[in-house]
């Protein structure tokens, strides 16, 4: 999702002539025996959106954590206009005007969208809830957001993007001081995108203090007056948006040079991977209120990039390929063989791998260790009866710990500590060690730092040309478009373009999303 | 997205096309095996058509509506309260001893009260300040709640105290039907906790708890006070339904109750509510009590099934309803 | 690569130092009140004691426990045991006093086998419930349990049933190479579990669903299978510990058989290390747990309390337990370090 770089449109004034409005100072935080936070300062100012950025691991999610009385702060100080504060809680917190919306939805989904907005704040006549005027307050909110939800629904009625305005909307209406929007953008689409932004660009020009986390570098670039950069919990540096190149930017976050994603150029098109019997065909397939019928054919050494905005039914088709869920129509052949899948272990018998989109929820297994995460699809596959004989383990665990470099590199650690990225990494290694032909990544980057990105990526191409079949979904287009040999768009649930990925730009890709978009408000379907 | 409707049909067609929010279905449901019991019941045996049978079924099972509500409290955020039989127990034995020993019969309330709620209040701390599983915690309030009944004393104690009679007994007459006061104190208790749940913040979160504790914690709702305060609720409710069951059986004792948890918590799952929080209505609890109530009667009205059916039948009246509720939440997901 | 941890750091940061310690404490309790309480001797070929007499009582907690153990690994519950309990005595008893000579022994192993077959399939209801149709277990097996009391009951037409036959009893109070059979049984058991849990995937298999079961589905786990095969084995165990109960009174009394084993079940997993929220188990622990029970009830009459305090004793105890489990508690009583926040809500997030 990338847009040309605008400049931000309120020149930032001289920092002298102005006080922040938060500023946190020297800040530690230590868990145990890990320094979360060194000496870490943030300064916010009145009406500016200041992004807050940093690789996993860096200390962001920490910080923010210890403004809004998370966490409780070991050593420094945090002033609010000037006055220390102390957050034991987040009620202290909100009550300083400091608002949160959190990545994930942190709403309640069994209670209405008025009450989820009002919750704790409801307007009371005699110590009753005043529903009447609190659906009215909730629907005037939304109206001004441009949010089109009917206040008395049940909140879990709805789609998660609309959840998560609705959240946003919760915050709006606290008319905070400072409003921080942890990663917020993860799972809207464009449009959402820019009604997010929109609505912070206003808020901003009233005086509210935006904290923007995220790791979309053109979204910063778009929205964000100025920035802090967090590496392994110290600050790097602070600096104003305007006056850093993105080279300069991802430089500060991985502290080198961006040779690694400059080398996976590959060879664009392996045209010749089209001729001869698909390893996987899919005809019609699709799903009802899901994905439309949909074909697909996926041929050995190729990748496949599957490019659309969320919503697109890209995850979908990925999960009925594997049988994650059931289709409703339509066939799939393998191979010249036609099959149903009914359950993920049948197209795991069939050779096919899926790594999905959530690892938290769908993918790490917390409590067992590193090898038993990484051992644990291949040994389901040979069933409770036999297991992997010991040598075996240890030799593969070992194998796959070098090759996709997981740190820390010890096979008993448990899989809850360690970082996203290395959980994802060892999350690979489990679908690698089924020795799949067909391998299935849902996002397989997202949320990770940006030298374990280039290490997942380095490994997808060197799979596609040992020969395996390789499905790669990403919301980043460039990553798309720098590893696909062929490249699927979907919008609204079907696909609707398929070629050859040469000299494909994002530019063009958007082009072909939009382009479907136009047509569609022509024949209003 | 869905867009707020403005409706533009006469209120007959609305009526005609009224379909019942989804979270109301259960509700309706359990409403709707009540009446087609009764009916069922009306038609075979011509002494159930009296509606003195209905009132007669609030009267004999005012206790279980109330410990009913105190259980749908604690299971709206999730939890269970497996204490609540043997506080039940120990109610009537603290209200038999200190009516024995001379005390008046409204400090005796007022001793029993006291004790549920500050029982309640103990395992509400246990459960959300030292995150002890809401199972075990009960648990543990069963053995303490059993044990300070065997404490008191090993035998049964008959209560005799003249005013306390004269409560149980107590009748409201209307025409030629009559109610106990006892099936009044739970109905207003029903009504209260309906109010509570429905309009003030607390009531709200208690819902939002069941829904997801940790959003609650975070948009700063006040859950430590919610999480502990069902629990006291839970225990005063028992300890009132306490007090009821001694009206209704005149005796303390320490086999009382015994699996009375049980059947609230099965009460509670037939009106309704879902044992994983967040969903339910105090109502359908209510409803609850009554469908297992006249079960009860219809058996011993037909006089041929042993007493032990009752189980059987409400073990299938549980496995009915929570398939239906599996299907029902199935559909939404 | 850390270094590795000294025997002392190991040890006390096994998972069973906390309940053996707790076994410890209550026996050194025992001790101090009657010094011969650990007195073991010999006697017609076999052991008599204290410590004798709480293997055997051990046997049908722990039989119990240790099905239930499994089926709590896979976040599930089972509430039944009781009931089915009951309904192996009610088989077994009505089985022996149908046959024609009630004495036999092959008329002990035919009604026994019956039981236990019943009890199996029993446990494969509660597993469907959970595993196909996804109810709760909390509520599937609730349902069993309220209506498994009242089918024990039909089956003995509500009486109280009697049996005369010696190797039935035996299962309760004989003793093979100098201990309880019961004892043995339940020792059998565990290792049959131990076995089929950890020499094969089982046990891997088992944590991975209670952990997290969606995780487990997407990387092939045939959750299905494991399910039904836990609650089928805890229905087992209950079938074999109501055999148990029974042979100890020779009679079987539907309406009291097993009643609220299952609280002392779930309290002995619990002391034993595995957490109600499922994932990681241990039988070493549940053993454990099982005798710590049987011990404690042991304490009762030998210190001199009067038995109506067994709940009271059972109440400290539970809260005691889960105390020293809880990880908050613990915090309270060290030393509060600076710089060690508490994050309550780091449940809900991820690292960083």
């Amino acid at each position: 999702m990338t847009q040309m770089k605008t400049p931000p449109e309120v020149v930032p004034p001289a920092d002298g002539d102005r006080s922040p409005v938060i500023e946190m100072r020297d800040i530690s935080i230590t868990f145990g025996a890990v320094r979360a936070l060194d000496d870490v300062s943030l300064r916010l100012f009145p009406g500016e959106v200041h992004a807050l950025m940093g690789e996993n691991g860096a200390g962001k999610s920490t910080l923010i954590k210890a403004l809004t009385g998370v966490y409780t702060i070991d050593s420094g100080v945090v002033l609010v206009d000037g006055e220390r504060h102390e957050f034991h809680s987040p009620a202290a917190s909100q009550a300083a005007g400091i608002s949160t919306v959190y990545q994930e939805v942190n709403l309640v989904p069994n209670l209405t969208v008025a009450e989820n907005m009002l919750l704790g704040r409801e307007p009371r006549r005699f110590g009753a809830i005043n529903v009447r005027e609190m659906n009215r307050r909730a629907r005037r909110t939304l109206l001004h957001l441009g949010i089109d939800v009917d206040p008395r629904t049940v909140l879990d009625e709805h789609p998660i993007a609309v959840q998560q305005l609705v959240a946003i909307a919760r915050a709006v209406d606290v008319e905070a001081k400072v409003l921080i929007l942890d990663e917020p953008t993860s799972s809207l689409d464009a449009d959402e995108v820019e009604k997010l932004f929109t609505v912070m660009r206003r808020l901003r020009d009233e005086g509210v203090a935006i904290v923007f986390v995220s790791h979309f570098l053109d979204q910063i670039y778009e929205i964000a007056d100025r920035m802090t950069v967090l590496r392994n919990g110290r600050l790097v540096e602070e600096r104003m948006v305007a006056d850093t190149t993105q080279l300069e930017l991802v430089r500060l976050m991985i502290g080198r040079e961006l040779e690694t994603l400059d080398r996976l150029d590959r060879v664009a098109a392996n045209t010749d991977a089209e001729t001869g019997t698909p390893l996987l065909k899919a005809i019609g397939l699709g799903r009802k209120n899901t994905l439309e019928a949909t074909d697909l054919e996926l041929f050995e050494g190729e990748v496949v990039g599957i490019a659309g905005l969320l919503g697109s039914g890209r995850t979908e088709l990925a999960r009925l390929l594997f049988g994650a869920d059931t289709a409703d129509t339509g066939e799939l052949t393998f191979r010249s063989q036609r099959r149903r899948l009914r359950s993920p272990r049948h197209a795991i018998d069939r050779k096919v791998a899926f790594s999905s989109e959530d690892r938290k929820a769908e993918g790490v297994v917390g409590d067992l260790t590193v090898a038993d995460n990484m051992l644990l699809a291949l040994q389901a596959s040979r069933g409770w009866l036999r297991p992997i004989p010991q040598s075996t383990r240890t030799r593969l665990v070992k194998e796959y710990v070098e090759a996709l470099d997981i740190r820390p590199a010890d096979p008993n650690a448990l899989m809850r500590n360690l970082s996203g990225g290395n959980q994802q990494k060892v999350l690979l290694a489990r679908w690698l060690i089924t020795q799949p032909e067909i391998l299935i990544l849902d996002e397989p980057t997202r949320g990770i730092d940006i030298g374990a990105k280039a290490q997942i990526q380095a490994k997808v191409a060197e799979l596609a040309a040992q020969g395996l079949s390789v499905v790669f979904i990403s919301a980043e287009l460039e990553e798309v478009l720098r590893l696909s040999d062929r490249l699927v768009v979907m919008r609204d649930r079907r696909k609707i373009d398929e070629r050859t990925n040469v000299d494909v730009s994002v530019r063009d890709v958007l082009e072909i999303i939009a382009g479907e978009a136009r047509r569609e408000d022509d024949s209003d379907a | 997205m869905s867009s707020i409707t403005a409706p533009t049909t006469s209120p007959w067609d609305r009526v005609k096309g009224f379909t019942p929010p989804p979270r109301y279905l259960p509700i309706i449901a359990t409403f709707a095996l009540f009446v087609g019991l009764f009916g069922v019941g009306g038609m075979r045996y011509d002494g159930l058509t009296d509606p003195q049978v209905l009132l007669s079924l609030l009267i004999d099972n005012a206790f279980l509506i109330v410990l009913g509500v105190g259980m749908t409290f604690v299971i709206l955020t999730g939890g269970i309260d497996l204490s609540v039989g043997s506080v039940v127990a120990l109610s009537t034995m603290i209200a038999a001893k200190t009516l024995d020993m001379g005390w008046s019969p409204y400090l005796s309330i007022a001793a029993v009260l006291v004790t549920g709620t500050l029982l309640g209040l103990l395992m509400g701390l246990l459960i959300h300040y030292f995150d002890i599983q809401p199972f075990i915690a009960t648990l543990a309030g069963l053995f303490l709640a059993r044990g300070l009944t065997y404490l008191i004393s090993v035998e049964s104690i008959s209560i005799k105290d003249a005013t306390f009679m004269d409560l149980a007994f107590r009748t409201v007459y209307f025409g030629e039907y009559y109610i106990r006061w006892t099936a009044i104190i739970a109905l207003v208790v029903v009504a209260v906790a309906a109010y509570v749940l429905a309009r003030t913040r607390f009531g709200r979160t208690v819902y939002a708890i069941g829904g997801s504790e940790s959003s609650a914690m975070l948009m700063g709702l006040r859950v430590a006070f919610t999480k502990v305060g069902v629990y006291v609720i839970s225990g005063f409710c028992a300890a009132l339904a306490g007090l009821l069951f001694s009206l209704y059986i005149l005796s303390g004792n320490s086999l009382h109750a015994i699996g009375m948890e049980l059947d609230a918590i099965a009460a509670v799952v037939i009106g309704g509510t879902l044992l994983t929080g967040g969903r339910g209505y105090v109502v359908g609890s209510l409803l609850g009590v009554l469908v297992l109530g006249i079960i009860k009667t219809l058996i011993s009205f037909d006089g041929t099934l042993s007493s032990y059916w009752i189980r059987i039948i409400t073990g299938v009246l549980l496995l009915a309803f929570v398939v239906v509720q599996r299907f029902a939440t199935r559909r939404r997901t | 690569m850390p270094e590795s941890p000294s025997l002392a750091q190991r040890v006390l940061r096994h998972q069973l130092l906390w309940p053996v310690l707790a076994l410890v404490v209550l026996v050194l309790v025992n001790v101090v009140a009657k010094p011969s309480f650990l007195d073991v001797r010999m006697q017609d070929g076999h052991l008599y004691g204290n410590v004798i007499d709480i293997l055997r009582n051990s046997a049908p907690v722990m039989l119990v426990a240790l099905g239930m153990t499994l089926v709590i690994a896979t976040r599930g519950i089972d509430l039944s045991v009781g009931a089915i309990a009951a309904i192996a005595g009610a088989v077994a008893c009505t089985r022996i006093i149908g046959a024609g000579d009630e004495a036999a022994l092959s008329t002990a192993v035919m009604a026994m086998t019956y039981a236990v077959v019943v009890c199996v399939v029993l446990g494969v209801w509660n597993g469907l419930l959970v595993s196909v149709l996804g109810i709760q277990p909390i509520i599937a097996t609730l349902i069993l349990m309220v209506a498994g009391r009242g089918i024990s009951m039909a089956i003995t037409d509500g009486q109280i049933t009697t049996v005369n036959n010696p190797y039935f009893s035996d299962i309760a109070s004989g003793f093979v190479l100098t201990l309880p059979v019961a004892f043995l049984v339940a020792v059998c058991v565990l290792l049959l579990a131990a076995v089929l849990t950890r020499r094969t995937a089982l046990g891997m298999l088992i944590e991975a669903v209670g952990i997290n079961p969606e995780a487990s589905r997407l990387a092939g786990v045939q959750a299905r299978t494991i399910t039904w095969t836990v609650y089928a084995f805890s229905g087992l165990c209950a079938g074999l510990a109501g055999l148990v109960i029974a042979a100890n009174t020779n009679s079987v009394n539907a309406n009291s058989l097993g009643l609220w084993i299952e609280l002392d079940a779930i309290l002995a997993v619990v002391i034993g290390g595995t957490s109600l929220m499922g994932g990681r188990f241990s039988l070493a622990g549940t053993f454990v747990g099982a005798i710590f029970i049987a011990t404690l009830a042991r304490t009762i009459p030998n210190i001199g309390i009067p038995s109506e305090i067994n709940y009271l004793f059972k109440a400290v105890v539970v809260i005691a337990v889960c105390l020293l489990q809880s990880p908050k508690a613990r915090a309270l009583l060290r030393v509060r370090r600076p710089g060690a926040p508490t994050p309550v809500l780091a449940k809900a997030g991820s690292p960083a």
